[in-house]
Order: C-alpha cells, then sequence, then structure tokens
C-alpha cells in the first residue's frame, strides 16, 4: 500500500491522516511534529486560553478512530530531504523512508534582526509560546506589541482584559489593513482605542534598548517607549528549508496544484495547510497561500484524497479547488467574521449598519462580490457565502 | 444511530455546521439546531461539521 510520512504534528497534519485513511489508504503512516503534543486548536491561543489559562486537554483536536494506528513522532523536526530516495532526515540524525510525501510543516513567526537585548522579546506561534507570554500579563504590565494584523489585534485585546498598558507598534496605516482595508481597519482601530490601546503606525521598532533584557524600544521615528515585554507579531516564515535540493518551487511556502501536489516526477509530494501555495478557483489562477483556519481542513481533505490516489497507481482529482476561506476573529466584545478574499477588493460598500456599530461590509473587485466581512453580525453574513461560491460559475 | 451534541457554551453561531452538513445543522435560535441523533449514513457529514466548527463545539459518538 505505500508508506506515508507526513511532516507537520498540527491541523493540516491530522486532517489529511484522515482524508488517506478516508479514501482508502491503510498503509503505515507516521507523522513528525516539532512539538511534544498531538495537535491542537491554535486559535485560543490569543484569546481565550490567554485569559483562562491553557489546559491542553480542551485545546486538543478530537481524532478520527481511523487514525489511531499511526505512528506520531512528536518533539522532532525534519531537517532535510532527498525525494529521489524518499528519505526525511530529521534532527537527531535518524532518517524516515517513504513512498509518499505529506508537507504539513506549517509556519514560524517571523523575527526581525534588531539590535538589542533578546529577554523579553515573544512571539506567539505554539502553546509553549503562549503560556511564556501569559506568565507575564500581569495588571500593570507594559506590553508593546509590534505588528497589527489579528494576532497583533487579538493579542492586545487580551492583554487589555488582563489589565496590562498595551501599545501596538506597526507599519501599516492601520491595523489588519491588508484582510480588511483601510475603512474598516480604521473602525477596528478606534475599537481599541476606546479600550485603551495605543497605536503607533507607520512607524517599525529600530532597535530594543536594556541591558540584560529589553526595557524599552527605539522607534523609526526617534521616540522611545518602555515596554516590559515585546510581542512580535509581524507575520510569519513557512517552513520549507528541509525540502531545498529537490527542485521545489519555495518561493512562497510550497506551490502545489489544484489537487495539492507538488510537482515532483519521483514520489508522490502533496503539501497542505500554512505551508502550502495552491490555486483557488473562486479567485482566479494565482497560486496563494492562506493562513485562515478552515484552510488546513480543505486542503488536507483534497491532499488526502490526491495521495491515496497517487499512491494506488491512479490519477488523482484535478477538478478545480473551491473551498471558501473564512476567517473569525474575537476582540473584547467583538466578533469579526469573513468569507471569500476581502483583501482582493478594490471597493467596499457598507450594506447594513454603520462602521461604529455591529455591520456588513461588501467587498468588490472587477468581477463583482469578492469577500464579506462582518463585526458583530454573525448570522447575516453567513447567507454572502453562497453568493461568493457562485463566482466559480463566471 | 449517529449522537450529535452540540456544547451551547462554545457555539457562536458561525455556521460552518451548517455548510458542511445542511441535512443536519440549521441556523436558529439557539444559533444552530439539530436533531440528537441521525441515521449511521450521515456520520460522515457530521464527522466534517465537527471538523469544520471553529470552536470546536460539536461532539459526534
Amino acid at each position: 500500500m505505500g508508506e506515508v510520512i507526513i511532516v507537520g504534528g498540527g491541523l493540516g497534519a491530522l486532517r489529511t491522516a484522515e482524508s488517506l485513511r478516508g479514501a482508502g489508504h491503510s498503509g503505515p503512516i507516521t507523522v513528525v511534529g516539532d512539538e511534544p503534543c498531538l495537535p491542537y486548536n491554535r486559535p485560543p491561543l490569543s484569546k481565550d486560553a490567554l485569559l483562562t489559562g491553557i489546559d491542553m486537554s480542551a485545546l486538543e483536536f478530537r481524532r478520527r478512530p481511523s487514525v489511531e494506528d499511526i505512528t506520531w513522532k512528536l518533539g522532532h523536526r525534519a531537517i532535510a530531504s532527498d525525494l529521489s530516495t524518499g528519505t526525511v532526515t530529521l534532527d537527531d540524525g535518524t532518517s524516515l523512508e517513504a513512498d509518499g510525501l505529506v508537507v504539513a510543516s506549517g509556519i514560524r513567526p517571523r523575527r526581525l534582526p534588531l539590535s538589542g537585548p533578546e529577554e523579553g522579546r515573544f512571539v506567539l506561534r505554539t502553546a509553549a509560546d503562549a503560556e511564556q507570554i501569559r506568565s507575564r500579563l500581569t495588571p500593570g504590565a507594559r506590553v508593546l506589541v509590534m505588528g497589527a494584523g489579528f494576532i497583533g489585534c487579538e493579542l492586545a485585546a487580551t492583554a487589555r482584559r488582563l489589565g496590562c498598558e498595551v501599545a501596538i507598534v506597526a507599519l501599516d496605516d492601520e491595523p489588519m489593513i491588508r484582510p480588511l482595508g483601510p475603512e474598516v481597519g480604521a473602525a477596528m482601530r478606534r475599537r481599541h482605542e476606546r479600550q485603551g490601546v495605543h497605536f503607533h503606525l507607520g512607524l517599525t521598532v529600530d532597535s530594543f534598548q536594556g541591558d540584560e533584557r529589553v526595557r524599552s524600544v527605539r522607534l523609526s521615528d526617534g521616540s522611545e517607549l518602555a515596554a516590559d515585554l515585546v510581542i512580535e507579531a509581524v507575520g510569519s516564515v513557512p517552513n520549507v528549508e528541509w525540502l531545498e535540493g529537490n527542485g521545489l518551487d519555495l518561493s512562497d511556502g510550497v506551490l502545489v496544484d489544484s489537487s495539492m501536489r507538488a510537482a515532483h516526477d519521483r514520489m508522490p509530494v502533496v503539501a497542505v495547510g500554512d505551508v502550502a501555495r495552491y490555486p483557488l478557483a473562486l479567485f482566479g489562477p494565482t497560486p496563494r497561500r492562506i493562513e485562515h483556519w478552515n484552510m488546513p481542513t480543505e486542503t488536507g481533505r483534497r491532499a488526502g484524497h490526491t495521495l491515496a490516489a497517487l499512491l494506488a497507481g491512479q490519477e488523482p482529482d484535478r477538478t478545480p479547488f473551491t473551498a471558501m476561506p473564512a476567517f473569525w476573529s474575537d476582540q473584547y466584545d467583538h466578533t469579526l467574521q469573513s468569507f471569500g478574499m476581502p483583501g482582493l477588493a478594490t471597493t467596499i460598500e457598507i450594506t447594513d449598519g454603520s462602521l461604529e456599530e455591529p455591520c456588513v461590509i461588501e467587498y468588490h473587485d472587477d468581477a463583482g462580490l469578492v469577500g464579506v466581512v462582518g463585526i458583530d453580525r454573525t448570522k447575516d453574513v453567513l447567507g454572502y457565502r453562497a453568493r461568493l461560491a457562485e463566482r466559480s460559475a463566471s | 444511530m449517529v449522537r450529535i451534541i452540540v456544547d451551547a457554551e462554545k457555539c457562536q453561531g458561525y455556521g460552518q455546521c451548517c455548510f458542511e452538513a445542511p441535512e443536519i445543522f440549521t441556523l436558529g435560535d439557539p444559533p444552530v439546531t439539530h436533531p440528537a441523533e441521525v441515521d449511521e449514513a450521515l456520520r460522515d457529514d457530521a464527522e466534517r461539521a465537527a471538523d469544520a466548527c471553529p470552536l470546536q463545539a460539536i461532539t459526534v459518538e
């Protein structure tokens, strides 16, 4: 039946394994995960789990009985691979061999190469990261968040709830500007400001100040901000280094086709989740890497079927990949929900409510509706999903 | 039969389950309504809905 190695131990790995089994692959599956734990849900790490405590048993994903027999090699990282021989080398020097490979190695937080002390600097990706941050979010602590994306904004909201003083430093003109656009980003900024968050936008951090640990940061306008801890939430880097030397396109994650297959003629290779870059039929031929929570599940389902077919000597399903990107974000008592790709829009229209109140925002490009965002209007946004799915027909 | 349990404390009414398994889950009040048990033939639909829930609020037994 063939052996499968899945590199990466998160949601995409689990869903691909389940999909492989669902598609009839009964051969051995080994998952190599660099964290010490089974796949768990990350979104709460910047929100509820940071507020109330990190309980891994509550965060761990339910696993289908069909994957009870797979091998979890946890606490190990792949450092190299040779796809011509089907070999993956781990950080302890051992090697694994397989007939099929699943790239589910995900992303890591980007860290800026800035001078100054290392202590007092944090990132948020894993439960261990969250545990470190949580112990320092004490009332009155001065928290400086670098970056104004979803994770930065969610962290800021949670830190305020825990009684911290919070400043956000970001080069963008408004928070969450790429997915939401400037108007909606500004509306979210005002919600944060009403909760006492201080924004320093259009600026970068030039250096960290302090002897043993960070005491303050110097900004690009020369000003200095005091900080007890700094959280860097300035984007991510795909974990692809271990795949170098195999002729794959690794320019932004792993390039795959609509069946999640990477171009390699020696062994079947598929990629899933945050590390994969794939064409999304509803939004044109451009391959995209999308870090939304629902995509590891969507790509994992497709990739599992593709790999099972390839290992069985059959042609994979090459029909367009029509998954619908979706995101959710909780900040204070506000809930953002989105379908589609609002970041691709050229115009927006507030169809219901106003930006200072619960509202629904339509995002349009040349082809019509390209995305929708609701602020505190969850139910009203749902109807747009079907409308967005119709883009495929156009 | 397949038992379906939705944790009302966790559910935020994001409605992903209703797209994955419209034969089981319906938007309503509470945000999502569903039968307590469904036929074995719908197990895969129920599992897909549970997978898709951002709050991981659905249990399938």
